[in-house]
């Protein structure tokens, strides 16, 4: 699904604070995989998230997307493959406008936004479904503003809002680090429906490790922007907890 | 009402430019769609310029404005030739299309057929997918480049509308006050912002969610605005102190809310 071959990211080179964010990173996603990853701060792993959204352009290698070369294509036009939920509830969302039209831009992510007024009854009856979904209650307030709603329903929202249209990799970046354990909770089981029954390609950033064993069919921590250990579905299972907390001593 | 938080000082510059694009076709004997069309083109201009300023250069949105509005004087003042041009002896777009015997009923009956309109083609645009996109550019940024959106483009285009907009005015203003002056501009930004201030005042008060009546709302904003002003003038006030009066207006209006505690606008 994305392939990044020899990743290396510089910020301010040259300088006196030059720091190499991402170190010669080399990292193949096949599809319907769901990638765990974790490291302390300044691992790196925000970093490569936003390679691979084109938040930030790599200083050095090549990233492919379902084979296409999209190193030097910037975050709005790979978001053709790209669905991204961020780790503050009110990066993914636009608070001032209604429910039913931050849905109806997200139907639209991999699409041109005509001059068309594109919301109508069955775009309308198509959003309150899936919402109901969720199981919030959030169905009928569907022309609230979604900056009223609570982080937690709003990430819950937005991670609804990353499958309404086509979606090749979906990056969740600690999207319950702002959340308390009860919404946190939500949010979490929210993404894994999601992920199952879309079957999306999944990389999720988190610092919880109860979340990261519990979650996904393959591991990678790192350190130093480099990739030190990548699990996979079998050795993931395997793997014990506490041992997840010994690598970080 | 607000769709972008840039505080886009092109107007000063962009009022006056419609105002002088419309007196220089005016006085050749343009037919007035085409001194419309030309007027607004003009406008879009200097918001593209501004726009390209600040999302190329990454210039501050202000200062973009600033350098823009600035270097238009002189385009204004070159183009028009010297610093007042009286229209009188014009078919003006309120002669061409009166119908009433009072020329003041025919200035009320055009400028609501102006605002009908616009109103009417905003109200589409701002409902259409493609205003959605410029309205969440607005709101977060972060949401719309995930979602595919050229912030940018956006900014730029919504830059361009805006300025085409206050040409119009320009416009509609030269041919109702019978003149163009060069200084005409000086603090219109003013009376934008604080009549979308009290228009948002009250669409937060009333709980206003749809468009359409959002924008009467900031037109209501826009008339209590030039109430007050004219209020106050009629209080005998100099008419010299007409522009700090509204700036001590508007900053009322601004901070008020900031002295009462409540979040800022």
């Amino acid at each position: 699904m994305i392939e990044l071959r020899h990743i290396t990211k510089v910020f301010n080179r040259g300088q006196v604070n030059e720091v190499t964010a991402l170190q010669d990173i080399n990292l193949s996603i096949a599809e319907g995989e769901f990638v765990v990853l974790i490291g302390s701060n300044g691992s790196g792993k925000t970093t490569l998230l936003n390679a691979m959204a084109g938040a930030i352009l790599p200083s050095e290698g090549q990233i492919l997307m379902k084979g296409e070369d999209v190193t030097q294509l910037p975050e709005h036009k790979r978001s053709r493959w790209v669905a991204r939920v961020f780790q503050n509830p009110l990066g993914g969302t636009a608070p001032d406008l209604s429910i039913l039209d931050n849905f109806r831009l997200a139907a639209l992510r991999t699409q041109p936004k005509r001059l068309v007024i594109g919301i109508n009854a069955a775009f309308r009856a198509t959003v309150r479904d899936k919402i109901a979904g969720l199981g919030l209650g959030l169905e009928n307030k569907l022309q609230q503003p979604i900056g009223s709603l609570s982080g937690g329903q709003r990430q819950a929202l937005t991670l609804l809002m990353s499958v309404m249209d086509h979606t090749d990799l979906l990056l969740l970046d600690e999207p319950t680090a702002a959340l308390d354990p009860k919404s946190a909770e939500v949010v979490m089981q929210t993404a894994e429906r999601i992920i199952q029954e879309y079957r999306l390609t999944t990389v999720l950033i988190t610092h919880n490790l109860q979340d990261a064993h519990r979650f996904g069919n393959r591991l990678i921590q790192m350190a130093g922007g480099q990739i030190t250990r990548d699990l996979d579905a079998a050795a993931k299972a395997r793997l014990r907890v506490e041992e997840m907390y010994a690598w970080f001593g | 009402m607000k769709i972008f938080r840039i505080p886009d000082i092109t107007t000063d510059g962009s009022y006056t430019l419609g105002a002088v694009v419309t007196a220089l076709l005016l006085t050749r004997g343009w037919p007035l769609p085409a001194i419309i069309v030309a007027t607004m083109a003009a406008g879009a201009m200097a918001g593209i310029l501004t726009g390209l300023v600040h999302t190329r250069l990454k210039i501050d949105a202000l200062l973009a404005g600033i350098l823009v509005m600035t270097g238009l004087y002189s385009v204004n003042l070159s183009a028009l030739g010297r610093s007042n041009v009286p229209l009188l002896d014009v078919t003006s777009v309120f002669t061409a299309l009166s119908i009433f015997e009072e020329q003041v009923l025919n200035e009320l009956w055009v400028g609501l057929l102006f605002l009908s309109v616009l109103a009417s083609l905003l109200a589409f645009l701002l409902r259409t997918d493609f205003g959605l996109a410029m309205r969440a550019t607005g709101n977060s940024e972060s949401m719309t480049r995930a979602l595919g959106i050229n912030n940018d483009h956006m900014k730029i285009i919504g830059l361009a509308i805006a300025n085409a907009l206050t040409a119009l005015s320009g416009f509609l203003v030269a041919q109702y006050q019978r003149f163009t002056d060069i200084n005409m501009g000086i603090g219109i930004v003013l009376v934008g912002l604080g009549s979308v201030l009290i228009g948002d005042a009250l669409i937060g008060w009333l709980g206003i969610r749809s468009i359409w009546l959002q924008l009467v709302f900031v037109m209501v904003g826009c008339i209590l605005f030039q109430m007050v002003l004219a209020v106050t003038l009629s209080l005998g006030i100099d008419p010299a102190l007409l522009k700090l009066i509204t700036a001590l207006f508007v900053l009322t209006i601004v901070g008020i809310p900031r002295l009462l505690g409540r979040h800022a606008p």
